[in-house]
């Protein structure tokens, strides 16, 4: 449920990181406890986003949660595809459901997020 | 009281099963000082027999449509209302309903509404419309700050031909300073195009016009239209639905928002409310729209239905950021509207815009050729137009109200440069003959 | 529809279903093209040429609106009744909404020609009945108020809310300064953040206290001069009187801060406390709640401002004055805000609620009220051993019950709980409001609720708890019995089937 490779927030975001490329999307744990997912809110190309700020939205039927950059950076690739298929988030939220690519600008964030042990923890600790 | 079935005794039974001695004692929590210790100062119940009198006499009092024959206008029009209209309305399982929050039980209200919204589209020619606004007024300033929301700018060019009152609730709706609004004042009864490109630019959300306007002249939308767009702002059309079955809608003249007062569809003008407030958008647009969206959708067993939709813009979800805190739409006028429309249909609909637009012209030639009144304005009119008195307005409105007719709207009384101006409605219910009469009254003066 | 034999599908009752389709049948789909209803008369004016008249706007295009005769339209719109449930359909415990009954005699005389017929530009001499009726209901709602000054503009409750907090706003700024923040409970209606958003203030929750009341050193920690507003309900949203009222409003007043008191729950309280004299300065009240006006399917109500005479200049005008010279005409306050609407409010509704209150008088609000807060306490108590009440106290006209424990022991959610209750032919209460208690039912039965429909519902509540401990699924697949059962509302956003197209294709 928490892959090994990725690394996440305490807002639930999940981190793959490929060089300096950071691809964002949020965990098996926020995607079930939002229902099914029916829009998403994302940025533009180009956009700046910082660590703790709002950079979207996800939307179920009668909820709306904000997504917060777990890094600082510039989005270079947005998922157009979550437009007509946003049950991508529900269904394979590590894959097809990520959300945005962010050109980092400082790796020494990374190592602020929590590995998927850490995480588990921290889930099990909120509820 | 004929309203309350528990009887003296269930009440003694309910207080022994809470276990409390007196009604007053469910009231303790009520400060000493917050308590009114004294009978409320309001006059005392009537039996429905005296109610029914009294009200009859109030009403009696007032000069109403079936007494005195009415040119007035001005956004709310005294069109017929079919029979069926009010047979549908009066159904209990529709006006005694609540919002349809509970789908399953509420198919009636819903699927009324995905019509009602479905018949809006086809009338302005926009792709989607919300379940409708408390009045064209609130649907006007509330398509200001959606423009606002879609376009990220801060200000809107509002044209001085449009009704006052919307202006007015404009300007109160973003009193706090939340939005920019420069008013373009209007010349020879319209928009001055030419004032409008002057202030129109890169900061602006929206330009907002009516068409017809305040004078019931009708705009050039298509050089409006433009004018917005090249600026990047979007262009907010008031219209009058009564009008759209021969008249070309908005849409066809790039309206990116298009709002209006929908009384004229089968509500009664009723002092002037509840009427209901039209608001139609593009579908890119949907999730900036303020008010209630009902979609078609299916149930567990596949078989279609109905439930309100895109509510994650509403109060309820999104709180303080909203797209507007409106918690409800006007749904037994909407209901009402749906049923004139689908009484008239295509064929019957364009009949009254007809009628409407042919009668107007017979009263504006005849009172134009009485010598009476003179034209101030070139441009077209549809339902209704502004013609000047060539004497005192105020004296010839109460001559003529003595004889029974409440002759236009003296628009001296809404600005000080319009002294002299008189604007004047028709419908279809006004006969060649009444018409005839007035022109004759008038003459006689 | 074809009905092959292989297409006929059997009903529960046995009988074959081979016709028209129970549901999802448009207005659209009904008739023929050649079908008329209504037809303009025929023109007894010469004909104009429409596209020189026009200037060259004649519709190209015309509007595929539906044709029908009015057999079709009798039909259709009996069918779509048939679908609705309404007051006079059955028990409505709607809490917050007070679905009472609404007297007939309201219908009637809202449509008098008099009423219905008479424009709002026409001269005040002419409708001097229409000015005494609202000059009559103005007295009367501040009177229940305790607040001297009315206006009937707002055309409902939330428009109300921005009608009263903008005229706070002009307060404060012909005082010099309309200060930045507005403080609302966590308990509140979400449209009372949407409406401080709108009036360009800065939004603060407030905290409830563990007894369900504003947590009242909290408050006063979050007020200093910057603070324009406190938002409350009262009786409050989980259907309490707060006992601290006097304390709340006293405190708000030191910080030069104003007190608004959302309405919504005035169907409690009527001859028995008034808003004013618990120290608000600003009240709007919902006539489709506690004034009986039916609520339409989503409207139009009305939400009326009654306000302090500190506020009084600052309401949209025009409102009805009487002269020295006992004519009634239209006046705008001093210092109004402006119009909040056009015209003069939603009369028609203006007209039932004025009725209403003519038939029941001053005594038969203060029963009202009492009855109202009887009959919660009565269910309260029927039904407290079965479903937790959220805060276990004396409650006003409603109640909230959690349905939190229920979950947990089975997983049955308050929303598997109110579709159920559909099955038995009762409208379920307000459900997952307030936020502050979880899985949330807020009970309101009204007054006007005989006591066996009570008992009836009380008995099957508890009934649905033992259901959901015996057959949680039967819950989840509820309701089995109503014109469609649950839909699908992911759907319904993804397809964005919000309007009818003639080809079919969507929008």
């Amino acid at each position: 449920m928490y892959p090994k490779d990725l690394k996440y927030d305490r807002e639930h975001e999940w981190v793959r990181l490929d060089g300096d490329i950071a691809t964002i999307g949020i965990s098996d744990f926020a995607q079930d406890q939002l229902g099914e997912v029916v829009y998403v809110d994302l940025p533009s190309v180009g956009d700046a986003v910082s660590t703790g700020d709002s950079f979207g939205e996800v939307e179920s039927v009668k909820s709306v949660s904000e997504l917060f950059s777990p890094l600082s950076g510039e989005v270079i690739e947005v998922n157009s595809a979550l437009d007509d298929a946003p049950e991508a988030v529900n269904d394979d939220c590590y894959g097809d459901g990520w959300m945005i690519r962010v050109k980092v600008d400082n790796l020494s964030e990374v190592d602020a997020l929590m590995d998927a042990d850490d995480y588990e923890a921290f889930l099990a600790e909120e509820a | 009281m004929r309203f309350i079935p528990v009887t003296c005794e269930e009440q003694v039974e309910m207080l022994v099963r809470i276990g409390v001695d007196s009604v007053d004692a469910l009231f303790e929590d009520i400060p000493g000082d917050a308590r009114l210790a004294r009978p409320l100062g309001v006059p005392d119940g009537m039996t429905e027999i005296e109610l029914a009198a009294h009200l009859e006499s109030l009403a009696a009092r007032n000069s109403d449509g079936s007494r005195v024959v009415s040119f007035l206008g001005a956004g709310v029009y005294d069109h017929y209302i079919p029979a069926i209209v009010d047979a549908v309305v009066s159904k209990p399982a529709f006006f005694t309903a609540y919002t349809p929050y509970q789908p399953e039980v509420s198919q009636g209200t819903l699927q009324a509404v995905y019509e009602y919204q479905s018949m809006i589209c086809q009338l302005t020619g926009m792709e989607v419309s919300n379940a409708s606004m408390y009045d064209g007024a609130t649907a006007f300033a509330e398509a200001a700050l959606m423009a606002a929301r879609v376009t990220k700018r801060g200000r809107v060019v509002v044209s001085g031909a449009v009704h006052p009152e919307w202006r007015e609730v404009l300007a109160t709706y973003v009193e706090s300073g939340t939005l920019d609004v420069v008013e373009v004042p209007a010349s020879g009864g319209v928009t001055d195009a030419a004032a409008v490109a002057a202030v129109v630019d890169d900061s602006t959300a929206a330009l907002m016009v009516t068409s017809p306007t305040w004078y019931g002249t009708l705009e050039d939308l298509t050089a409006l239209g433009v004018l917005a767009h090249d600026a990047g702002a979007l262009f907010v059309v008031g219209t009058n639905p009564i009008l759209l079955g021969v008249m070309e809608p908005p849409a066809s003249y790039g309206a990116d928002i298009v709002v209006g007062e929908g009384q004229p569809l089968g509500n009664a003008i009723s002092f002037g409310g509840p009427g209901l407030g039209i608001f139609a958008c593009h579908k890119a647009h949907i999730r900036q729209m303020p008010g209630r969206i009902a979609g078609r959708t299916t149930d567990v067993d596949g078989r279609p239905g109905f439930v309100l939709t895109f509510s994650t813009r509403e109060q309820h979800i999104r709180r303080e950021k909203a797209t507007s805190n409106i918690c409800s739409n006007h749904a037994l006028n909407a209901l009402a509207s749906g049923v004139y429309l689908a009484a008239l249909g295509t064929h019957g609909l364009a009949g009254i815009g007809e009628a409407c637009i042919a009668k107007a012209h017979y009263l504006e030639d005849a009172l134009v050729g009485c010598g009476c009144f003179e034209r101030v304005y070139g441009a077209p009119f549809a339902n209704e137009f502004t013609l000047r008195y060539r004497g005192e307005v105020a004296d010839m409105q109460t001559r003529l109200l003595e004889r029974g007719f409440l002759a236009g709207l003296d628009l001296g009384r809404f600005d000080a440069d319009d002294a002299g101006l008189v604007l004047f409605a028709v419908t279809e219910r006004h006969t060649r003959e009444v018409i005839d009469r007035f022109v004759e009254e008038v003459s006689a003066l | 529809m074809s009905t092959t034999p292989e297409t006929v599908a059997q009903t529960a009752t046995g009988v074959p279903s081979l016709g028209e389709p129970l549901t999802g049948t448009l207005i659209f789909e009904r008739g023929a093209a050649e079908s008329r209803c209504v037809e303009a008369p025929a023109l007894d004016v010469p004909a104009v040429s429409l596209q020189e008249v026009l200037g060259g706007r004649t519709r190209v295009v015309p509007p595929a609106l539906p044709h029908v005769t009015e057999v079709d339209l009798a039909r259709h719109y009996e069918h779509l009744a048939s679908a609705n449930f309404g007051v006079d359909s059955g028990f409505y415990p709607l809490g917050s909404c007070t679905m009472k009954y609404n007297p007939k005699i309201d219908e009637q005389t809202c449509r008098l020609p008099g009423f219905a017929r008479i424009h709002p530009y026409q001269p005040e001499e002419t409708v001097q009945g229409a000015f005494e009726l609202m000059w009559g209901l103005q007295e009367s709602l501040a009177e229940v108020a305790g607040l001297p000054a009315v206006t009937l503009q707002p055309a409902a409750g939330a428009h109300g809310e921005l009608t009263g907090l903008l005229a706070i706003r002009g307060y404060h700024t012909a005082n010099g300064d309309p200060r930045t923040r507005v403080l609302v409970p966590d308990s509140a209606h979400g449209t009372n953040p949407a409406t401080v958003a709108m009036c360009g203030y800065e939004v603060v929750q407030v905290p409830s206290d563990e007894r369900g009341g504003v947590d009242i050193e909290a408050l006063k920690a979050l007020l200093d001069t910057d603070v324009a507003a406190l938002m409350l309900t009262n009786p409050n949203t989980v259907g309490l009187f707060d006992e601290n009222i006097l304390e709340i409003t006293s405190a708000v007043h030191s910080v030069g801060a104003l007190a608004y008191c959302d309405g919504a729950n005035l169907n409690a309280i009527m001859g028995k406390s008034r808003p004013g004299d618990m120290g608000f300065d600003a009240l709007h009240i919902n006539l489709h709640k506690t004034f009986a006006t039916p609520h339409g399917g989503g409207g139009p109500g009305a939400g009326p401002v009654a306000v302090s005479a500190g506020l009084a200049p600052y309401l949209p005008g025009p409102v009805v004055g009487r002269g020295a010279d006992g004519v009634l005409r239209l006046v705008t306050p001093e210092r109004s805000i402006g119009r909040v609407r056009s015209y003069l409010g939603n009369f028609g509704v203006l007209v039932r609620a004025y009725t209403y209150i003519r038939a029941v008088g001053g005594d038969g609000l203060r029963e009202v009220s009492e009855q109202a807060v009887l009959s919660a306490n009565y269910l309260k108590a029927l039904l407290e051993d079965a479903w937790p009440v959220a805060y276990d106290r004396t409650c006003m006209h409603e109640f909230v019950m959690s349905g939190g424990a229920l979950r947990k022991a089975t997983g049955v959610r308050t929303l598997d709980v109110a579709k159920r209750l559909l099955d038995y032919g009762i409208h379920p209460p307000t459900v997952y409001f307030p936020l502050i208690v979880d899985e949330a039912l807020m009970v309101e039965p009204t007054e006007t609720e005989g006591k066996a429909t009570l008992d009836r519902f009380a008995a099957v509540l508890r009934h649905i708890a033992q259901e959901a401990t015996e057959d949680p699924d039967l819950l989840h697949g509820a309701p089995y019995t109503t014109p469609v059962r649950r839909l699908d509302e992911a759907a319904a956003v993804k397809n964005a089937d919000v309007a009818w197209r003639p080809d079919g294709a969507e929008a």
